[in-house]
This record gives structure tokens, C-alpha cells and sequence, in this order.
């Protein structure tokens, strides 16, 4: 199960990178350069700078702990 | 400590709890009418997202209200922490039952109605991480789970009193007073239930897992440093986010508000008959978090948790096809000979334009009614507006058994909500030492409610919305329409959320993960 956990931290690093540029690339950049109303403005602001920061510094992290081994079961492999 | 005892500490926290819910739903349920007046649009879709975006701004300043008053309750105690929260949301609730629309002060009552907005995303952040660190310290640990899901049964109860009053203000006055200024009652009502909860708290005393931390002079000097700055603590607010709130968080949001945005943004049930039907099925769930909140003392958080993401996860699509197909009037035979059509022409004094509108009510054979307002913008001489698009307004009456469908259809998501929702509290408090555990549970909480979940409705309304577009563009060029059933387009911001959550519960979380 350790090993699981370890390796599946790649996953969760891969997820937030993909994540950084989806939200960034498709969601964001284009509804704040290009905004067709006030709607896409105020998404793509809060696409940006609230959930994007979020999940992918925070899944970033978390991927990075569980590679670290820091959620391993102490009494298992 | 006694049963007794714990009933009224019970009563105490979770009475203020529900009104700090009350407060904060009343915003989201009264979106219509609040957009109307406060933020001036042509488009009222336009308005209604923007008044989205504003219950987003409430939403994401609750992780910040986490972190002022999680910071508080670790330094000077839980009970001054959450009755200063309480007060702050009754203030910000009751005033903006006050500000004139824009039509009397103009760009101010926006402005207003956002800053009171945030405030009350503030108070209620440092709200239910004291309110369950609260009881969770007062009660033994092997019945954790059963008594912190009262203060669970707190939010349904909220989102559903708010219904209750704002129908009970629509039935008893007309619908123009209540547009004009009997929207406002409910906001007011709040000023006296926050007076009668703050007095009852005021008579409380500390918790005293805190009181003997005081006493042994091992409060936290920085409970904000210890809880995110260090790596041992910081991997199960991690945890907590990812493998935990976040999934409940969608899920809350998707069985209890997104189903009622759907049902009436989407499906276009009649207003009143929306609430109804939500409200039932709310209160015949809400049973359910004491139910799973006892059975997590049983057999472990983490079964019932992760059971519950699953479930929602296989059957949200299948769950809002039925509701969708149930209220289709393509699914239902017009009476044809029934129908009643008539046009009248409306003046504006405003833009110095006569809308030509068009009712066309329609009768089905299984009880069903559909009307329909077509609303054509005309120049004085009478002519059609170049650029004015024709405005279509559908509202549709279901019949009594297609009700009950709905309602059996939105209660099977309040068993999800109850199942992820009602051992959480339980959850959190024991993931965290006590010198820390209001900052520490109360951030994951409030990002995974606030931030993942709170931005539900909005996000799935748009991305519905943009799938139907994408259709409409489609049709008018001839081409093969990209989304087979768009309607569906917005739950895949929950499903992958819940199964992320899922996931990472599953590996991660041992039924021993403990800091």
C-alpha cells in the first residue's frame, strides 16, 4: 500500500501540472483577455486566481508529500 | 459529562449554527429578485450570474474567515470566537435587508450588498469550525460521530428554514409587494433570531478539553504557523482537503443547491413548486446525518464517507437524465384544443420602446402546464428593434406524481449529502490536536465547501450554458451537434471532483490516520 501511495504522487503532480495549464490555457487567459460579458470575465478571474492556485498548489504539494512518503503506514512496506 | 448537559450544549451550538445557515441561504434563494434589484442588466441571465458571482465572493472569503477566527479560537477560546461570529453575521445580514436598490443610490447598492456579502462569508468561516470543535470537546470519543451530526443536521436545516420563510413571505403578500420590498423580511427576521442565540451562548462555558489547555499554559503562541507551517500538520490539512472536504463539499452543493438551480434554471419548473419539492426532500433527509453520524461511531468515518462519493459519483448522471426526462414536455401529449394564446403591448418608459408580448399557456394530458412568454422589443412607431433578440420566459407546472419522482430523486442526493456530511465534523476534530484544531479543521472545511462546492452552481450553470450554445451555433451552421445532452454538461464538475476525493480517501485515509 505504501508503494501505491508513493507512486500515485506522480499522479497527483501530473493532475495539478495538467490542471495549471488547462485552467490557465482554455479557462482563464481567454475569457480575462477576450471576455464576451461580465460572466466570463468574473470566471476567468476566479478560474485564475482563486481555484487554480488552490488545486494546483495544493495537489502539487500533496503529490509531493505522498512521494516523500509521508502518508506511509508506519507499520507497513 | 452528562447526557443532559450535552443536549443543551448541543441545542446552544447548533441553533446558532443554523441561523448563521439560515443567513447565509437566504442570499442564494432570493438570487432572482436580488439581481433584479441590485445589479442592473438587459439580460437576466446576465444578472443572475452576476448575483452567482457575488455568492461566489461570499464563498470564497470563507477560507479567510477560517483562518482569522480558526486563529482566534485557538488563542482565546471557542465560545468568544463563535458568538463574535455570530453577531457579525446577524449585523451583515440584517443591513442588507435595508440598502435601497440601485434605482435610489445607484452604483452604492451593488458595492454594499458585496461588502456585507463578504462579510457574512467571514463570519460564517470561523462559525463551524467552533461550533463542531465545540461539541466535538464536550462529547465522549465513542460517540463523537452521533452528537457532532447534529451541528451536520445544521446547514440542511438552514438552506431549508430559508425556503420556508421566503415561501411563507411570498404566500402572504402579492408578488409585486413582494418584489418591491417584501424580499427584505426574511433578512430582517435574522436580527431577532441572532439576538435569542447570541444570549443563550453568552450563557455557555468554554470547552473544557481548552480550559484545561489554558490551565496548563499549552495554548498555541501561533496556532496559524503550526497548523500550515508545519509539514506534520500541514499533510493531513492536505488530506483532509482532498481525500475529504472537497468531495463533500461538491456533493453537498450538487444535491442541495445545483438540484434546485437545475430543476428551475434548466428544467424551468414554476418557482414555488421548485421550493416545494426541495424543502420536502430536505426534511425527509435531514434525519439521515444523525443516522450516519451514530453509524460512524460503529463502523468508521471513513466507510460511510467514501461510500456516499461513490454512490454520487455512478449516479448523478442517471439521477438528473430521470429528473430532466420527467419534466420534458417533449415526453408529454399537448391538448392541443386547450391552448390559450394572447398578446398585449407594454410600454417602457425607461428605453422609450413597446415590448410586444406574447402568452402562450399550454395544457398536457397527464396534468402538466406550460407557459410561456415571448417578449418582442418594438420601436414607438411599432417596428422590431434591429439587434433585439426575441426573449422566451418558460415556467411549467408539473403534476402531482412527477412531483413526488422529484422529490424521491433529490432526497437519493441528500442520502449522498447525509452520507459524506454527517460523520465529517467527527472526522476533522479528531484529525487534529486540540491546541490547533479550530485553525486546522476549519480551513479544509470551509476551502473544500466554500471554494469547491460553493462555486458549484455557478460553474455547472456555465458550463451547461456553454454546451448549449455550442449547439445552438451547431444547428445554425448545419452542423452535427456536439453535446448529445447538454443539460448534463455541468455534473461533470462534480463527478471528477468526487471521484478525485474518492481516491485519495480510499488509498490515503487508514481508519488510524491521525495527527
Amino acid at each position: 500500500m505504501n508503494k501505491l501511495k508513493r507512486l500515485l504522487g506522480f499522479i497527483w503532480i501530473l493532475l495539478a501540472l495538467l490542471s495549471a495549464y488547462f485552467s490557465v490555457v482554455y479557462f482563464g487567459l481567454p475569457k480575462i483577455t477576450n471576455p464576451k460579458g461580465s460572466d466570463d470575465l468574473v470566471f476567468g478571474v476566479i478560474i485564475i486566481f482563486i481555484l487554480m492556485p488552490i488545486i494546483v498548489g495544493g495537489l502539487f504539494k500533496f503529490g509531493l508529500y505522498a512521494i516523500q512518503g509521508l502518508y506511509d503506514d508506519k507499520n507497513k512496506n | 459529562m452528562q447526557s443532559k448537559g450535552l443536549w443543551k450544549i448541543i441545542g446552544a451550538s447548533s441553533l446558532g449554527t443554523l441561523i448563521e445557515w439560515y443567513d447565509f441561504y437566504i442570499f442564494g434563494s432570493l438570487a432572482t429578485v436580488i439581481s433584479l434589484k441590485f445589479f442592473p442588466a438587459n439580460n437576466p441571465s446576465a444578472a443572475f450570474l452576476a448575483t452567482l458571482a457575488t455568492f461566489a465572493a461570499g464563498f470564497i472569503v470563507r477560507p479567510f474567515g477560517a483562518l482569522f477566527f480558526g486563529r482566534l479560537g485557538d488563542l482565546i477560546g471557542r465560545k468568544y470566537t463563535f458568538s463574535i461570529t455570530l453577531l457579525l453575521m446577524g449585523s451583515a445580514t440584517f443591513l442588507m435587508g435595508c440598502i435601497p436598490s440601485y434605482e435610489s443610490i445607484g452604483f452604492w447598492a451593488p458595492v454594499l450588498v458585496l461588502v456585507l456579502r463578504l462579510l457574512q462569508g467571514l463570519a460564517l468561516g470561523g462559525e463551524y469550525g467552533g461550533a463542531a470543535t465545540y461539541v466535538a470537546e464536550h462529547a465522549p470519543a465513542n460517540k463523537r460521530g452521533y452528537w457532532t451530526s447534529w451541528i451536520q443536521t445544521t446547514a440542511t436545516i438552514g438552506l431549508f428554514i430559508s425556503l420556508l420563510v421566503i415561501m411563507l413571505t411570498r404566500l402572504a403578500l402579492s408578488q409585486e409587494d413582494f418584489n418591491n420590498w417584501g424580499w427584505r423580511v426574511p433578512f430582517w427576521i435574522s436580527i431577532l433570531l441572532v439576538a435569542v442565540s447570541y444570549f443563550i451562548r453568552k450563557k455557555m462555558g468554554e470547552s473544557p478539553l481548552f480550559e484545561s489547555l489554558k490551565a496548563e499554559g499549552s495554548v498555541s503562541k501561533n496556532p496559524l504557523k503550526e497548523s500550515f507551517g508545519n509539514k506534520d500538520n500541514f499533510k493531513f490539512v492536505l488530506l483532509a482537503l482532498f481525500g475529504a472536504t472537497m468531495g463533500q463539499g461538491v456533493i453537498w452543493y450538487t444535491g442541495q443547491f445545483y438540484a434546485m438551480n437545475f430543476i428551475e434554471k434548466i428544467c424551468f419548473v414554476d418557482k414555488m413548486q421548485s421550493d416545494v419539492l426541495i424543502a420536502i426532500a430536505l426534511l425527509m433527509g435531514t434525519p439521515f446525518f444523525i443516522v450516519f453520524g451514530a453509524l460512524s461511531d460503529k463502523i468508521g468515518r471513513k466507510k460511510i464517507m467514501l461510500l456516499g462519493m461513490l454512490l454520487a459519483t455512478l449516479s448523478y448522471r442517471p439521477i438528473y437524465e430521470k429528473m430532466y426526462q420527467t419534466i420534458s414536455v417533449k415526453n408529454k401529449i399537448e391538448v392541443l384544443a386547450k391552448q390559450i394564446k394572447s398578446t398585449s403591448l407594454n410600454k417602457t418608459l425607461e428605453t422609450k420602446t413597446i415590448d410586444s408580448v406574447q402568452t402562450i399557456n399550454s395544457f398536457y394530458t397527464d396534468g402538466t402546464e406550460k407557459t410561456e412568454i415571448i417578449t418582442i422589443h418594438l420601436n414607438t412607431k411599432g417596428e422590431k428593434l434591429i439587434n433585439s433578440k426575441k426573449e422566451s420566459k418558460i415556467s411549467i407546472k408539473i403534476n402531482n406524481y412527477d412531483k413526488w419522482i422529484l422529490i424521491v430523486l433529490v432526497f437519493i442526493q441528500v442520502l449522498f449529502v447525509a452520507m459524506v456530511y454527517g460523520p465529517i465534523a467527527a472526522f476533522l476534530v479528531e484529525l487534529f490536536p486540540t491546541k490547533i484544531r479550530y485553525t486546522s479543521m476549519s480551513l479544509p472545511y470551509h476551502i473544500g465547501n466554500g471554494v469547491f462546492g460553493g462555486l458549484l452552481p455557478a460553474v455547472a450553470v456555465y458550463m451547461s450554458s456553454k454546451a448549449n450554445d455550442a449547439n445552438t451555433f451547431a444547428a445554425a451552421q448545419g452542423e452535427i451537434l456536439p453535446y448529445d445532452k447538454p443539460y448534463l454538461e455541468g455534473l461533470w464538475y462534480p463527478i471528477i471532483l468526487s471521484a478525485i476525493c474518492f481516491i485519495i480517501g480510499l488509498v490515503y485515509i487508514n481508519s488510524k490516520t491521525k495527527n
